[in-house]
């Protein structure tokens, strides 16, 4: 890799690429807050909460993932770093294991649900902050 | 840069390594003190669904100077069958449950799952089967009631004909020879139907016809749907019969799919499955005696006081009460069918009960998917069980048929129920 992203130049992203990216973040949070309530209260309808919401993550982070990969294939300079497609890749394949942690009955999904839920947010929230990152002084076109 | 690569990595392995460890050689599993390994995770359960395929020429194995015939064919999924007074058959015939899928996980098991069973629709009905000139062939066939709601259990007492439906304990009166119910039934008691996880209700009647003992299953595998959906279910109610006043009789016991007394000692039995998602080798479908106010252990334990992890808020002081059952079928088997067996049946099978096993899933390597006798010695099951029916699972890796009901009919034949391809089988000994 030898061109590096001049930051206050035109990076441009597909509004639709942002929209999935920034909405990855909510559906892992969301989850991860509902382990924390599974974790304190032992009601099984918060697992019920995370697996929906890690299913819902999957499904837009792995969209955001496909417009990531194809962003690699850019030729005009706009492209960006490679960390943002490692960590949107990391932060896909960690969730997709918390999907079947999750998938487990009942407590056996703990405590690996919610350390993996913690990663995935922590991937997804580094993720988007690469990804988004510069769109407000470049802009968006 | 970009170092968060590698940790997710090893973190993703090590849950993925945690998913292997199977191809544990079967251990002993048979008797009261059956060898239990620890408990498995995997990501994903093991699992082996059954493939069908129809018996065209085939008939099931039988031992020898042994004949199986079929009775019955083009029913709408035979559950459990009960021998009248005067030799007819009667076959609770249906499907139930209505448990919401409340997972991503339920979605998919559910469509992978139905793979393994019949496809017909579900009957909701009591058949009557009679052999009129008694030559082994039940060339009279009517349907004695309609409209019951996924009937299972059945029990004949003191002129009235009990049917365990998925939600409610009815009554039809009964005259011998009848071949039509003379009417709707009366509500004996109402029984747990929210979700009905597991839905069959079992249902077998005490030697005098005051009580009858009605098996409930839980609502889940393991608690996944919390612990409000499991009041009033893993258990058996005693129900009196005049009045329909109830009261669990035997606690803890997950999912008491057959219910039978004990000719001679009025000892209530029981056949019960196990929970699924601990490995291929736990937890052991038992054959027990039903001791009254006992716990079974179910959620909190198995076999006895093993403490099953997956359940929160743990009970030390239940499992502390927890007691183990009498006797180890195999893990997974899913034993359905329970019936003590005579003397007509021929010395070698006289004295022990015959155990109908649908057949596992949970499983690589399939157990179950036939019928077996467990022999007894002095009122206790002694020896290890013995095939009775088997070739359910061919060779060839296809399943012509899931035993589920298992009757004994005093004049010496074994009449089991096939909810896979429909039949109900008829093994006598030949003379």
């Amino acid at each position: 890799m030898t061109v590096y992203v001049d930051r206050t130049h035109g990076r441009t992203l597909h509004p639709l690429h942002a929209a999935l990216l920034a909405g990855t973040t909510p559906l892992f949070l969301g989850a991860m807050l509902s382990d924390l309530a599974y974790w304190t209260s032992y009601h099984v309808q918060w697992i019920n909460f995370s697996s929906w919401l890690i299913a819902g993550g999957l499904v837009i982070g792995g969209l955001a993932l496909v417009g990531a990969i194809i962003g690699r294939f850019r030729a005009d300079g706009a492209r960006r770093p490679l960390a943002y497609l490692l960590l949107l890749l990391a932060s896909w394949l960690l969730g997709l294991g918390n999907a079947f942690v999750h998938a487990l009955d009942a407590w056996a999904s703990m405590p690996a649900g919610l350390i993996l839920s913690v990663m995935v947010v922590v991937l997804a929230c580094a993720a988007a902050w690469i990804g988004l990152a510069g769109l407000a002084a470049g802009g968006a076109r | 840069m970009n170092h968060a690569g590698p940790v997710a990595s090893i973190a993703f392995s090590s849950v993925l390594l945690s998913a292997c460890g199977g191809n544990v050689p079967d251990p002993a599993q048979y008797g009261a003190d059956p060898a239990l390994p620890d408990p498995q995770k995997s990501l994903l359960p093991s699992m082996k669904i059954a493939d069908p395929a129809p018996w065209g020429d085939q008939k099931p194995t039988v031992p020898q100077n042994y004949r199986i015939t079929a009775i019955a064919t083009d029913l709408k999924i035979p559950r459990q069958t009960l021998v009248l007074p005067n030799g007819d058959i009667l076959v609770a015939e249906g499907r139930g449950g209505n448990a919401p899928k409340l997972q991503p996980k339920d979605i998919i098991a559910g469509l992978i799952k139905a793979k393994g069973t019949s496809s017909v629709e579900s009957g909701n009905r009591l058949t009557l089967l009679r052999d009129k000139d008694g030559d082994g062939t039940y060339e009279e066939r009517t349907v004695f009631a309609k409209d019951l709601n996924a009937p299972y259990g059945l029990a004949v007492a003191d002129g009235h004909l009990y049917v365990a439906n998925q939600d409610a304990l009815v009554r039809f009166e009964y005259k011998e020879g009848q071949t039509e119910s003379s009417g709707p039934p009366v509500t004996v008691t109402g029984l747990p139907s929210a979700i009905n996880h597991h839905w069959t209700k079992s249902l077998t009647a005490s030697p005098d016809g005051r009580f009858l003992y009605v098996g409930i299953g839980s609502n889940s595998n393991i608690t996944e749907r919390g612990m409000t959906a499991e009041v009033d279910r893993a258990m058996v109610w005693q129900v009196d019969a005049a009045t329909g006043a109830h009261r669990p009789y035997a606690t803890g016991l997950r999912n008491p799919t057959a219910l039978a007394i004990q000719p001679g000692t009025d000892q209530l039995w029981s056949v019960v499955n196990e929970r699924d998602e601990l490995g291929p080798n736990l937890v052991p479908d038992y054959l027990t005696s039903v001791r009254e106010g006992a716990f079974y252990g179910w959620p909190y334990s198995y076999w006895g006081k093993n403490v099953d992890q997956r359940v929160r808020p743990q009970n030390p002081e239940k499992v502390a009460s927890a007691v183990p059952p009498d006797y180890s079928l195999g893990s997974h088997v899913a034993a359905l069918g329970l019936a003590f067996s005579t003397s007509a049946m021929g010395a070698q099978f006289a004295d022990g009960v015959f155990v109908g096993e649908h057949g596992s899933w949970n499983r690589k390597e399939p157990v179950g998917y036939k019928v077996v006798f467990v022999p007894f010695r002095d009122g206790r099951p002694g020896g290890t069980p013995v095939d009775f029916v088997s070739g359910f699972f061919g060779a060839d890796g296809k399943t012509r048929g899931r035993p589920v009901g298992v009757t004994v009919d005093p004049r010496g034949a074994l009449i089991v129920a096939d909810d896979l391809s429909n039949t109900i089988w008829r093994v006598t000994p030949v003379r």
